[in-house]
């Protein structure tokens, strides 16, 4: 009773968990399993605020987007560069204090800027990314019909090719879930404190330039 | 600081999306991302044809078309749109858009064919970069995915060029 530094009870919680900086396998299936009711009625919850919010942004016109690419209107930049200071800052917050896993998507050079310049061709001819095409037919751009079924027509001769896919340009390049900070061998904190900074600095920058 | 096209600024927008995102992945441990969901109700209606054909392909062995979270995204983002163009009096109602129309006439077939065409190329494209602009550019570029940083630079640098061919010729 009277001794001071007695250690903690074998069956005390843990106090602090620090989580070990290993990168995160993707896609663990466990208890959230992405159709149970739960994730069903939340994935639903979370799309209208991200429909709404994308519809409130004005990026579902296709104006906006067009004006993007035709670099007269910088609203899809400021909402993206925005977006992802905002969540890189609270989902590195939040994976520092345990509470969420990080989903590197894996690095594949040559299928990441193949697929990366088609998929750019395809958004200039649309108008609308496969997100703010869904936005833009809920605020009655009926064009996003034929976009949707592109869409959903595309996806499938991907599939029909995927195996051809795998075994040739897939394997070009291919470095696994590699994060920017494994690129220059940095410490995930100190890539953070240079990189936030300099994001944010381009957002005022572009605001300055395109107000 | 009104400086965006839409109703609300686009830093408000931009931290809300960003939020949101911190919310996907503590309540469903996911990233905000759409594209996928085009290829699992793609692969359901492949199911129509010949289901035996779709569950041979290499990519719907990886990923099952059926309902799940990221498809019910989709629908709820859908009825989100919806409601905020309806309330905030921006429902357009229109199958041409106007800078279009301004540049390629009111021509609906053109318009349709050539949103079917970009939008298969767009879908094409996404799956073999393994993303679109919410898995990779928003989701995968927050977490410094090194594929979502390249990725995002090419589908800029394809757009940019698509849109001045077709409108700077």
């Amino acid at each position: 009773m009277s001794t001071p530094l007695t250690p903690p009870p074998e069956n005390a919680p843990p106090v602090l968990v620090i989580p070990a900086p290993a990168h995160e396998q993707s896609e663990t299936a466990d208890a959230g399993k992405p159709d149970s009711t739960r994730q069903l009625v939340l994935g639903l919850l979370f799309g209208v605020v991200f429909g709404f919010l994308l519809q409130k942004g004005g990026v579902a016109r296709y104006e906006v987007l067009m004006g993007q690419f035709l670099l007269t209107d910088f609203t899809v930049i400021k909402v993206m560069l925005t977006a992802i200071i905002v969540g890189m800052i609270g989902i590195f917050s939040l994976r520092a204090l345990g509470l969420v896993e990080l989903h590197v998507k894996p690095t594949r050079y040559a299928a990441n800027i193949a697929g990366g310049l088609l998929f750019g061709v395809g958004l200039g001819l649309l108008g609308y990314c496969p997100g703010t095409g869904v936005a833009a037919l809920g605020q009655g751009s009926y064009d996003a019909i034929a976009g949707i079924l592109g869409l959903l027509a595309g996806s499938y001769l991907y599939a029909e090719t995927s195996g051809f896919l795998g075994a040739t340009i897939q394997k070009i390049g291919n470095r696994g879930r590699i994060m920017l900070p494994d690129l220059l061998g940095m410490r995930f904190a100190v890539f953070l404190a240079v990189f936030v900074p300099a994001l944010v600095l381009g957002l005022f920058l572009i605001a300055q330039l395109a107000p | 600081m009104e400086s965006g096209s839409g109703a609300w600024s686009p830093y408000l927008v931009g931290t809300l999306i960003g939020l949101l995102s911190m919310a996907t992945f503590y309540f469903s441990n996911k990233p905000l991302s759409v594209s996928t969901a085009y290829a699992r109700l793609a692969g359901l209606v492949g199911n129509l044809f010949s289901r035996s054909h779709r569950e041979s392909l290499k990519y719907y062995q990886e990923t099952k078309p059926k309902i799940e979270w990221g498809v019910m995204l989709v629908f709820g983002m859908l009825l989100g749109a919806c409601i905020a163009a309806v309330t905030g009096g921006e429902f357009t109602a229109a199958w041409v858009p106007h800078l279009w129309e301004h540049r390629f006439g009111p021509d609906l077939a053109l318009r349709l064919g050539t949103a079917f065409v970009g939008g298969a190329i767009t879908a094409y494209g996404a799956r073999l970069a393994g993303g679109c602009t919410s898995g990779h550019g928003i989701s995968g570029a927050l977490q410094l995915s090194v594929s979502s940083w390249i990725a995002l630079a090419c589908f800029f640098a394809g757009a940019v060029a698509t849109a001045h061919l077709l409108y700077r010729p």
